[in-house]
């Protein structure tokens, strides 16, 4: 999959992945990152 | 839409909700599909396409506590993609 270029959500959730990561590894795979956030359920 | 969420129900939920619409049909996604495919950042796919040290460095011990879970989760988005919703 090429992300290059790509506009993409990055969504974390506290339990798993925080957004801020997902989104950092989405920039470094070339893509846009056009909304970023963490859910928390607790 | 790349997900970083921790079990497969939850990323299926995700996953459905931007492609399909809301499953639940009680967001105002229901019946609304965006079409929009989502991946995990666990998948292959996503880190292949990411820089190895970035990935190592964001996703590298969150990887390993999500070991247990990462391939259902992975067989979830994978059929939610292929259309394999029920």
């Amino acid at each position: 999959m090429d992300f290059k270029g790509k506009k993409v959500i990055a969504l974390g959730e506290r339990d798993g992945i925080q957004g801020a990561a997902v989104a950092a590894v989405a920039r470094s795979a070339g893509a846009e990152v056009v909304l970023e956030m963490t859910h928390c359920f607790v | 839409m790349i997900l970083g969420t921790p079990s497969a129900e939850s990323s299926k939920l995700y996953a459905v909700t931007v492609s399909e619409g809301d499953p639940a049909w009680a967001g105002a996604l229901a019946g609304v599909p965006l079409n929009i495919p989502a991946f995990h950042v666990l998948e292959p796919d996503v880190k292949d396409a990411a820089d190895e040290a970035v990935y190592d460095t964001e996703i590298g011990i969150s990887a390993m506590a999500l070991e247990p879970e990462t391939e259902e989760i992975i067989e979830s988005l994978t059929e939610v993609r292929n259309g394999v919703t029920a």
